[in-house]
């Protein structure tokens, strides 16, 4: 029987996958149609799949008008013009190292036994076997780092929230994924939920937490249904609840659903939101890790960070620490995005440079025009020029080269960018997304768009830029979070490296 | 997505809140009704209030706080347009201008900020149907899908 995969990714199904999937069950009713993940290879999609004894062969971009031909081919995985060859062979795909991401794509993240078949719950079985004080320390020896934005050593949080003692701990997984360029978590979520599921047991085993939380943005519809469906699955096969694989402990965990808030992606805030109430910053101490959800210590960490802990269990801290580049350890899962001829998901060691991701894997720009400004972090990182693209992609080169890391996401622009206006949109969503609890950010952001705008129409624009420099330094030095706090990154970087778009009179002032 | 909501009423209103068992429930207890009815009633924040024993400031607050919470019921269409960076690197500026003509009786246009398709923008929702590499065609072609004829 033939075996065609067709992503069920939300990128995927954006781009036509769920229609596709139709007509080619209609075309084949014998095949069995697999809806898989996506392999990341975002441009490429709808990306439909053949099992041959060879391994998985590639088709795509596949249109509508393909399908009756592409039907055809497939039984035999056959020349034809959208075909792309054996998807592992792919450059592309072959070039990486995928440890995270390494099923999503590959199994129907539906099946619990597909996952046991590639190689689920290793991680878990082990953590049971060594116990949670080895558990831990696997998780510090490994260098593991946050991967929400910060940087943070995820052990020395698994440390501090083991070592308390309390009734009740939590362990919550940040998947708010507000920064614009950034889908990882999202297609981890789809593509192979029972993976943070895994993660996130181990993680409440090991901290002694029994209950834990998916904060999850409600932009992503199907990785909400992705993730309650794999819950309801894991539940049943014991997977979760009170005597998880037969080792007599306890862990259940629950999605909630955010409502459309970038500040709540703040750990203390979404704290807040998990406790019902306004997304309201928290100032710290005290730490999550010591007072939490409900006053309970509480492990906060984001979707990847979880991810990587059943690959550290499985195969040592060692294996995991051999990968990567001085302090940033492991894999980084590259995001794609913006105007890229090749957007999707790259996985590779820390270390690689910003230009073999852009120019090399992206290929440059889908408009096919020079790069300009590349934005690294999300809305609240830097602006980087074309020429400072050698940047080894790790935490403190980036840092070096005065720019920002954070979840990976990389945003390319063309030389069509108003980088002026760009400065002012980071004003104008510092002061949408302000949670209003201190002043430099709730009045500085509105300040800095009225400030920006008059630079822009010309009045007094020396004054203004040094008042604009002023205005920065208050937000960085006076801000309870990073919100406030890093809002000037992107806004002084436009300034600082693309002065003369603050001089030019052809704005686009939509 | 909007045709599948049931009237607002006291009655159900305070009917489906009495089910919900869960910590800190008062945002959940708004996204419920919501889900229910399409928007939140300003008249379930004293039943929300009550039947969580909480005061009406603090429904209110976080009623307020939410973009996505609304308190007048939607129109048959609603296109949220992402003006996120990776969006705006490839044209959410346009194509926000174009969503623009597609506003009317029924058909209601709004601002995201990322939708998770960065690498496939512009992004576009309508309903509940997302867009990748939307464009101004696209877009009225997905809202005429709809059937609600905007
Ligand atoms: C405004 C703001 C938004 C944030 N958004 C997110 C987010 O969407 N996802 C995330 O994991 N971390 C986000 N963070 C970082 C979290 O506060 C926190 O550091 C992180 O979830 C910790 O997990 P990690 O140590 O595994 O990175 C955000 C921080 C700020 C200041
Ligand atoms: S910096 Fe902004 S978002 Fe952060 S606490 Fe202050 S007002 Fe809230
Ligand atoms: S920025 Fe538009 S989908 Fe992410």
């Amino acid at each position: 029987m033939t075996t065609i995969y067709v992503p069920c990714d939300s990128a995927a199904r954006s781009v036509g996958a769920d229609e596709i999937a139709e007509a080619l069950a209609a075309a084949l009713p014998e095949a069995r149609i697999i809806r898989n993940g996506s392999r990341g290879m975002l441009w490429l999609e709808p990306l439909v799949e053949v099992d041959t004894p060879d391994g998985r062969v590639a088709y795509g971009p596949v249109t509508s008008d393909a399908v009756a031909s592409l039907a055809e081919a497939l039984p035999t995985a056959a020349a034809h013009p959208l075909r792309l060859g054996v998807t592992d062979s792919l450059p592309w795909l072959a070039r990486q190292q995928r440890l995270t991401f390494a099923r999503v794509g590959i199994v129907d993240p539906r099946d619990p036994d597909d996952y046991v078949a590639h190689g689920g719950l290793a991680g878990l079985r082990a953590a049971i076997t060594i116990g949670p004080a080895a558990s831990v320390e696997a998780v510090f020896d490994s260098g593991l780092r946050g991967r929400g934005g910060a940087g943070f050593p995820a052990g020395i949080k698994w440390r501090t929230v083991a070592q308390e003692a309390a009734e009740q701990k939590y362990v919550c997984v940040n998947a708010d994924e507000g920064d614009s360029g950034t889908f990882a978590d999202r297609m981890l979520m789809e593509g192979d939920p029972f993976l943070l599921i895994e993660g996130m047991t181990i993680a409440g085993l090991s901290v002694g937490a029994s209950v834990g939380y998916i904060y999850v943005r409600s932009e992503y519809p199907d990785a909400i249904t992705s993730l309650r469906a794999a819950i309801t699955a894991a539940r049943e096969r014991g997977w979760l609840g009170a005597d998880i694989l037969g080792s007599g402990q306890a862990f259940d965990l629950h999605v909630r659903v955010g409502a459309g808030s970038y500040v709540c992606g703040e750990e203390t805030a979404m704290l807040e939101s998990l406790e019902g109430r306004r997304g309201m910053v928290r100032p710290k101490p005290p730490v999550p890790a010591i007072e939490g959800l409900f006053g309970r210590p509480t492990l906060i960490n984001n979707v990847l960070t979880i991810a990587a802990v059943p690959f550290i269990l499985e195969h040592g801290p060692e294996a995991y620490g051999a990968l990567g580049t001085g302090r940033s350890i492991g894999t980084q899962v590259y995001q794609l995005a913006g105007n890229v001829l090749q957007g999707g998901i790259v996985e590779t060691p820390f270390g690689i440079t910003l230009r073999e991701l852009v120019l090399g894997y992206a290929g440059g720009t889908r408009s096919g025009r020079p790069v300009r400004a590349v934005q690294l972090g999300g809305p609240l990182g830097a602006y980087l020029t074309a020429d400072a693209m050698d940047v080894s992609m790790d935490y403190e080169s980036v840092a070096a080269a005065g720019g920002m890391l954070g979840h990976g996401g990389i945003v390319v622009f063309d030389d069509t960018v108003d980088m002026a206006q760009q400065a002012r949109f980071a004003m104008q969503f510092c002061a949408e997304e302000s949670c209003g609890k201190c002043t430099p950010c709730r009045i500085g952001s509105v300040r800095g768009v009225e400030v920006i705008d008059r630079i822009i129409y010309g009045d007094a624009p020396e004054a203004n830029r040094l008042l604009l420099i002023d205005l920065c330094e208050v937000m960085t030095d006076g801000s309870l979070c990073a919100m406030g706090g890093l809002t000037p990154m992107p806004v002084l970087s436009a300034l600082r490296s693309f002065s003369e778009d603050f001089e030019r009179s052809d704005h686009d002032h939509r | 997505m909007t045709t599948s909501h049931t009237p607002w009423s006291p009655e159900s209103a305070r009917a489906l809140l009495v089910e919900i068992d869960e910590p800190g429930p008062v945002l959940v207890a708004l996204q419920t009704l919501q889900a229910a009815f399409g928007y939140v009633h300003s008249d379930s924040i004293p039943i929300v209030a009550d039947v969580f024993n909480v005061s009406r400031a603090e429904v209110y607050g976080v009623l307020t706080f939410y973009s996505d919470l609304r308190t007048t019921p939607p129109l048959d269409v609603e296109v949220r347009i992402c003006m996120g960076e990776a969006c705006q690197a490839v044209g959410a500026r346009s194509l926000r201008a174009d969503a623009d003509a597609l506003i009317g009786p029924s058909c209601d246009v709004q601002n995201v900020f990322c939708l998770g398709n960065c690498a496939l923008g512009p992004a576009a929702v309508v309903n509940d149907r997302m867009i990748g590499r939307a464009d101004a065609s696209t877009l009225r072609d997905a809202v005429m899908a709809t059937g609600a004829g905007a």
